[in-house]
């Protein structure tokens, strides 16, 4: 593998190897010392046209603990055209010595566009390209629902697990990425959102639920991914209020209590808490929310190490 | 001085052998004895009435590092074309009749191809409020055909208004039909596959629903409306059933719409994003049987070059639009002929005749007619093509780059002298 750039780059065997090498990650995060020498020597850059602290810093991390050198842009604002900085400001980023361009771009296919244009040389990992995919994230979410499992997780995929995934799927990359991902893995993945937002064809009709009452008394998830609501799709009409939004979608203590006790509650951050998830569900013993933020760092750790390593060049 | 000529051993619409004789740039039945004709071997050669396109892009005034007037009617002349219809979305807009005038003349000043221009319906393409188009139309450049394509006219009132106006001199408005609210920020054609790329959707109803209102709106005002690329099965649909109830509708289809798809978008390539977005096979597959069975009454290009940075970029940031003056021949030939479900008499009228009727050119589509203006194309079915990306545009946003094509033009001869031949291009200067 030379570029990360979406969930369907996995088979389910790979998907397993990288889950199994993210927790050896993780192990090196519970060490005094949180560091290891493998990428000294190779520089990574985030590159980042949309604010997204959280996953810069998760990704930053990740390659400093992998010894690697790590360089922060922050494109966001720059008078350049979308377009024209894109391909701009990545060669002129490779021109410095960039091993890796981690993207974090609102356009859909910019990730794609820079592994297949002759732009630039280096490794492209997607941290998230407009409405399209998040991959790191979806690794994340499958390597915490994986945990919910117990000890001794390694070897095993998400066969027969049931996901809910509540919001708005239409504009959601961690959506989509998690769709792939968890199918690959062998779950079986529902969603429930307004039906302005729960496009059909990404999921097949059978798995769409309109009101968050039924999806959760239908399909009994043993995990409920919940989304973040963005402000904008109010203004569009996709949904009323943020009233309504919350009355129906929302997650809270009462929908809570309908739920198998070993129910695990996600989401990818930042929660609007009181909107699509209130305090009480987020803070719950279900919630593995803080999970999800420490795994970020150990699948990160992962797809650095695989790409930039030794076998940089099998692609 | 014209030259004359025999074009010896060509195959007509109908399939017979012909000898053509041009003498003083019209058509002439007899040789005049006083004069000598240069013999053109044209054995393998199908003769049709020289190509007219009612959708070009040539971007003079405004946006010349994409195309010139010059660059793209030599484009044209490769592609067949005796006549093209120039756009008015250049800057400033053709919305007067100095502008028409201007381009009408950059147009005889190269000299390669009849350059019609085309006018504004609106003030600066803006919707609110109609442009000149009496003057337009009494100009020296004779406009008949107003078209804000790139924008549609969708104020219901300033449509109809315009529709009116313009039966005072047989106008025809040509509408971009694109419903704004539907398409807000609309990157590719709306489905599973936008769904799957995270590409904002731009759905069949939001043409759909500018059609039908706009054949409602012709009929009520008894006048002449033209859709511009059609794209979508159910807009095939919309145009058969109104011409069956007899509107005056008149609609073209594109080549790129007639052959690709939009899992070409899966790339994230920005070749493949234009306006109306590719569709699904279905939409292909309908708009094939509306070109043949006469619902489509003409295959124009929406030629539309951009220079690279417009398309060197992620899908979203770049421009809509693909350069194709050169490529409609063969594509038409593959659809019609090659297909086996349609002939050489039905790509004339496509290609040519309907085309030059709907803009009124007497001088054009006239075929064989002896007296007339010798407007031809002599095509070579059996021509192999592998496309490359640069043409005659000066623009390389070529979507059948890396294709081959079965067929191609040969000779282009505009105003009864060669303006392509051989697949050269013959610049005015050099007769």
């Amino acid at each position: 593998m030379k570029h990360l750039l979406s969930a369907t780059d996995f088979t389910h065997d790979e998907a397993v190897a990288m889950l199994d090498l993210a927790e050896d990650m993780a192990e090196v995060n519970d060490r005094e010392v949180k560091k290891l020498p493998t990428l000294r020597g190779k520089t990574v850059v985030n590159l980042f046209f949309e604010d997204s602290t959280r996953t810069r810093i998760s990704f930053e991390l990740a390659a400093k603990r992998l010894s690697a050198d790590v360089i922060n842009f922050a494109a966001k604002g720059s008078s350049l055209s979308k377009g024209e900085s894109l391909k701009d400001t990545a060669q002129t980023l490779e021109a410095m010595g960039a091993d890796a361009i981690v993207i974090r771009h609102s356009s859909s296919g910019s990730a794609f566009r820079l592994a297949h244009t002759d732009w630039v040389d280096s490794s492209i990992i997607n941290a998230g390209d407009g409405s399209h995919e998040h991959p790191t994230q979806a690794l994340l979410d499958a390597m915490t629902i994986r945990q919910s499992f117990g000890k001794n997780v390694r070897g095993k995929d998400l066969k027969g697990v049931k996901v809910l995934i509540v919001g708005d799927i239409a504009h959601s990359r961690v959506a989509r990425s998690n769709l792939i991902l968890l199918k690959t893995l062998g779950a079986e993945v529902h969603v429930c959102g307004p039906a302005t937002l729960t496009p059909g064809s990404l999921v097949g009709t059978q798995q769409v639920h309109y009101l968050l009452d039924e999806a959760l008394r239908e399909v009994a998830p043993d995990v409920v991914m919940m989304l973040r609501v963005q402000q904008e799709r109010m203004s569009a009409s996709f949904f009323p209020t943020e009233r309504e939004y919350s009355r129906v979608w929302g997650l809270n203590k009462s929908r809570l209590l309908t739920v198998n006790p070993t129910t695990i509650v996600l989401h990818p951050g930042p929660m609007n808490r009181g909107l699509e998830i209130d305090a009480a569900s987020a803070d719950s013993k279900n919630s593995r929310v803080l999970d999800q933020v420490k795994n970020g760092v150990s699948v990160r750790m992962a797809v650095l190490y695989s790409l930039l390593s030794g076998e940089k060049n099998n692609a | 001085m014209p030259r004359n000529y025999l074009l010896k051993g060509a195959t007509n619409l109908t399939g017979n052998t012909v000898d053509v004789l041009i003498e003083d740039g019209r058509i002439t039945s007899k040789p005049s004895k006083a004069v000598e004709h240069e013999v053109i071997d044209c054995a393998g050669l199908r003769v049709l009435p020289g190509f007219v396109d009612l959708h070009t892009h040539l971007r003079e005034p405004g946006f010349e590092q994409s195309e010139t007037v010059a660059s793209g009617s030599r484009s044209a002349a490769a592609g067949g074309f005796t006549a093209i219809h120039a756009m008015a979305n250049t800057f400033p807009v053709a919305d007067t009749a100095g502008v028409v005038e201007q381009v009408a003349r950059l147009g005889e000043d190269t000299g390669l191809v009849f350059v019609q221009p085309i006018g504004a319906v609106t003030v600066g393409l803006k919707g609110e409020q109609l442009a000149e188009l009496g003057a337009m139309a009494q100009s020296k450049a004779r406009v008949r055909i107003f078209s804000d394509d790139g924008y549609c006219v969708h104020d219901p009132a300033l449509m109809r208004r315009a529709l009116e106006y313009v039966k005072a001199f047989d106008g025809v408005i040509a509408q971009h039909a694109q419903e704004p609210r539907l398409t807000v920020n609309a990157q590719m054609n709306e489905g599973a596959l936008s769904a799957k790329l995270g590409l904002a959707g731009w759905p069949a109803v939001a043409e759909e629903a500018i059609i039908s209102r706009d054949l409602m709106l012709t009929e009520l005002t008894s006048s002449r409306l033209h859709v511009c690329h059609v794209s979508t099965a159910g807009s095939v649909e919309l145009i058969r059933q109104a011409k069956l109830r007899g509107v005056k509708v008149s609609a073209e289809v594109t080549p790129h719409h007639l052959l690709l798809t939009e899992d070409l978008a899966e790339s994230y390539d920005p070749l493949y994003k234009v306006n109306p977005p590719l569709r699904k096979l279905s939409d292909v597959e309908a708009l094939r049987s509306g070109l043949i069975d006469g619902t489509i009454d003409v295959i124009a290009t929406d030629h539309a070059p951009h220079p690279k940075e417009a398309k060197d970029t992620d899908w979203a940031s770049a421009a809509f639009g693909m350069v194709g003056l050169e490529a409609a021949y063969s594509i038409a030939q593959q659809v019609l002929i090659d297909s086996g479900s349609s002939s050489f008499e039905r790509l004339a009228e496509v290609l040519s005749t309907n085309a030059a009727q709907i803009s009124g050119l007497s001088d054009q589509a006239t075929y064989l007619r002896v007296g007339e203006k010798a407007n031809l194309t002599l095509v070579d079915p059996n021509l192999k093509i592998s496309v490359a990306p640069k043409t005659h545009s000066m623009s390389e946003n070529n979507p059948y780059s890396g294709r081959d094509f079965k067929g191609g033009v040969v000779h282009t001869i505009y105003d009864g002298e060669f303006s392509y031949r051989n697949r050269n291009i013959v610049e005015r200067s050099a007769i």
